[in-house]
């Protein structure tokens, strides 16, 4: 059986990817894609914890993220494509009225 | 048994009024406002005598009605509740008589004027608070009628408040009322301290057991010189008395109504109800009748050189209220409470009558403008006469019963003595003077205004609004004025000849007697029976002598001002010329208001200015709040970089914020 600290090494990977993306790309798509991988990099270490310790709450903690997932996906998409409408780009360095 | 009198009524009526026509006089038309107020002031009137004439048929004298329970913690208590007796009889009769009949004169006097609705409402309104002062059956319901009517006051006086002259008299009156409130005051906690209560019958009741305080002052003769101080003030006694002049600025009716009838004798009331109080207190009694004394002496000495026709009848009032004092200084109460009626008829008179005169000649208030009125305002000149006559003390008048009562009991009295007399006898005298001189340059000689001059003055004199809406007027010269002012008028000329055969064979004072008798000390019942029972040959010749001697200064008073200012009308220059400084001195009211400003209102206002103002305002709380904003925003200026609008920097915010908490749980985990 693959030791458990694999699998959680993966998942930090993962997420630090994640995060790693999340800060450097520009593309809205693509950091929206980022955040997808932060959570599945957690819902590995959840899935992994749920199997060494035989406990199916963490197994079922992985369904509730990915409907949260899911949900943020179809809210987010929509999010962006309204801002693509207005300001005809993807870069979010140009999404920048927010500021003083 | 005692039927119910309805006393909650009395008040009530005129704040009705004052309600309506507070609240929608503006869309009322002045016939309608005029109604609503004559009909609540003279609804109160009626009940008033409903409820005199079932007085006789009480049971229990002092009649109470309890309509609402208001403050109870502990023992203490105090509830809406009324009172009557004899003494507050009188005050409602007078109070409601004469203010209906000012009602009715104010309908004429102030047709033509702005904000007519907002003038009967004020009246009514000072009519309820004046009410419910002499109907307290309490200190506390009698404070609330107290600052009331000194609220009303303020209102009417600054009635033309767009005038600087008038809002400033206006803020006088109220300030030094403060003052006078302020020892009012101290008096009722000192009573509640000692007597757990501020009921008339429970003070009076804690009070008389207690023997006068003959040696030293104590508790007692603090109260009474305290409730002195509130007197003083409401009733325009030294050293309170400066707002009174000044409250002229406001217009006729209200200074007949509040300034001259009413009002200003609330103190007179209060000293005679606390009269228990005061009796144990010689101390005090004695300061009574030496303020009263001393104000009636100073103050007509001021009226002989004033110009100003209102302000002549301001140093009178003053004058005459001293005489009340001076007469509860001598505890002879009935004596105040009576001189206070007969001068609420014939002052109110002389008050409206002042008024129907500068009415008739267009806003004019300088008699040495006037002259010559006689033969074209008749009614005015007659009905003015009357009070004249009976505020100089000429009998049968009614100003001479009571004035010589009270010049008799401050000669007789066990606490009078012959100075009190002897200064009350050269008061009178300056009264009748003074009056004189008043009547003379009105009503006599030749005019001396100009009638084309009319507008100018009236705008100088302030009432613009006299003449400025109605060209009638201004046309129209010297008119006598409408029935509805000369009705009133004719009114308190009739009270004003009659009012003081009630005192005749001391009915008056019997009427009072149970009010004044019960519960006196001792002494002083002794002294009373004495004096009662005294042979009344003895007491009857001195009494005729003294009474000689004041007809005979009101003559005296009279003929000098038929000197001097008809007769010989070259003297009176002359005289002023030669007595120099002493005429400035006189003419500018002892500079009194210029003392005051240099003693209390300068130091008031540069220390508020520079102290409290510039020091601690400034310095203290402005720089605190300044300087705690002023950092906040440096703060923030630092912080506020943070808000780049960049998202990837909000997302690396994030995220190290994200890691900053994961290396302090791991950090506790070590731990």
């Amino acid at each position: 059986m693959v030791p458990l600290v694999y699998y959680l090494f993966l998942s930090g990977i993962l997420f630090g990817c994640g995060v790693a993306g999340f800060l450097i790309k520009r593309n809205i798509i693509t950091i929206f894609m980022s955040i997808e991988l932060m959570l599945n990099g957690v819902n590995l270490s959840f899935v992994a914890f749920a199997a060494q310790w035989r406990a199916f709450s963490g197994q079922v903690f992985v369904f509730f993220v990915m409907v949260v997932a899911a949900a943020e996906a179809a809210v987010g998409l929509a999010i962006i494509i309204a801002v693509v409408r207005t300001r005809e780009t993807l870069n979010v360095d140009d999404v920048n009225l927010l500021k003083l | 048994m005692t039927p119910n009198l309805h006393l909650w009524l009395i008040p009530i009526l005129p704040l009705a009024g004052a309600a309506i026509n507070g609240l929608f006089g503006r869309r009322f038309s002045r016939q309608i406002v005029s109604a609503i107020a004559l009909i609540f002031a003279g609804a109160a009137f009626v009940w008033a005598l409903w409820v005199a004439s079932q007085f006789s048929s009480l049971t229990s004298a002092p009649y109470h009605e309890t309509l609402a329970s208001w403050i109870r913690a502990g023992d203490f208590r105090a509830d809406f509740a009324f009172y009557l007796d004899q003494l507050s009889l009188i005050m409602l009769l007078v109070v409601t008589g004469v203010g209906f009949l000012i009602h009715l004169y104010s309908v004429g006097y102030m047709w033509e004027e702005g904000g007519f609705y907002r003038f009967f409402c004020y009246l009514n309104l000072f009519m309820f608070f004046m009410l419910t002062l002499v109907l307290a059956s309490n200190y506390l319901v009698m404070f609330i009628g107290w600052e009331g009517v000194g609220l009303a006051s303020y209102l009417l006086i600054g009635f033309w408040f767009t005038k600087d002259s008038a809002a400033s008299a206006g803020k006088k009156a109220f300030i030094v009322n403060r003052i006078g409130d302020f020892g009012f005051l101290i008096a009722l906690f000192l009573l509640i301290k000692h007597f757990g209560s501020l009921n008339f019958d429970q003070v009076f009741a804690s009070v008389t057991p207690l023997s006068p305080e003959t040696q030293g002052a104590g508790l007692l003769t603090s109260i009474a010189l305290l409730l002195m101080v509130g007197a003083c003030g409401k009733s325009a006694q030294i050293p309170l008395y400066v707002w009174l002049p000044d409250a002229m600025e406001g217009p006729t009716p209200v200074s007949a109504l509040i300034h001259a009838a009413t009002m200003v004798t609330a103190g007179v009331y209060m000293v005679a109800r606390s009269h228990l109080i005061f009796d144990r207190a010689p101390a005090a009694l004695m300061v009574v009748a030496i303020i009263g004394t001393l104000t009636a002496l100073f103050a007509a000495t001021i009226g002989i050189a004033q110009t100003d026709i209102k302000k002549v009848l301001a140093y009178s009032t003053i004058s005459q209220l001293g005489y009340m004092f001076m007469a509860c200084g001598v505890a002879a109460y009935s004596a105040g409470i009576f001189h206070l009626m007969t001068h609420a008829f014939f002052k109110g008179l002389l008050f409206l009558a002042a008024g129907s005169v500068i009415h008739a000649i267009g806003g004019e208030q300088d008699m040495r403008k006037m002259g010559g009125l006689r033969t074209s305002i008749p009614w005015t000149f007659w009905t003015m006469t009357v009070a004249t006559f009976a505020i100089a003390g000429i009998p049968p008048l009614a100003g001479f019963f009571s004035k010589d009562e009270i010049l008799w009991q401050a000669y007789s009295s066990q606490y009078g003595s012959w100075v009190f007399w002897l200064i009350g006898v050269i008061t009178a005298f300056i009264t009748s003077f003074y009056m004189f001189r008043l009547w003379f340059m009105t009503f006599f000689g030749e005019y001396r205004g100009a009638a084309g001059e009319q507008h100018a003055h009236a705008e100088h004199a302030g009432h613009g609004t006299h003449l400025g809406r109605d060209a009638a007027h201004g046309h129209g010269g010297i008119h006598e004025s409408p029935a509805v002012m000369l009705i009133p008028l004719v009114v308190l000329a009739v009270l004003s000849i009659v009012g003081g055969w009630v005192g005749y064979h001391n009915t008056f004072e019997n009427f009072l007697a149970p009010v004044f008798r019960s519960g006196v000390t001792v002494p002083v019942q002794a002294a009373q029976e004495t004096a009662s029972t005294q042979s009344h040959a003895e007491a009857g010749s001195t009494e005729t002598v003294l009474m000689g001697i004041s007809i005979a200064a009101a003559v005296a008073g009279f003929l000098l001002a038929w000197l001097l200012y008809h007769r010989r009308r070259d003297l009176p220059a002359k005289i002023a010329h030669a007595l120099g400084g002493l005429y400035q001195s006189v003419l500018n009211k002892y500079y009194v208001d210029e003392l005051y400003a240099i003693l209390f209102v300068k130091p008031l206002i540069d220390g508020s200015s520079k102290l409290l103002w510039h020091g601690i305002d400034q310095n203290v709380i402005d720089a605190t709040v300044d300087n705690s904003t002023e950092a906040a925003k440096q703060i923030s200026d630092t912080v506020r970089h943070m808000q780049s609008g960049n998202l990837r920097s909000y997302a690396g915010w994030v995220a190290a914020g994200a890691a900053a908490v994961v290396v302090y749980m791991i950090w506790i985990g070590v731990r």
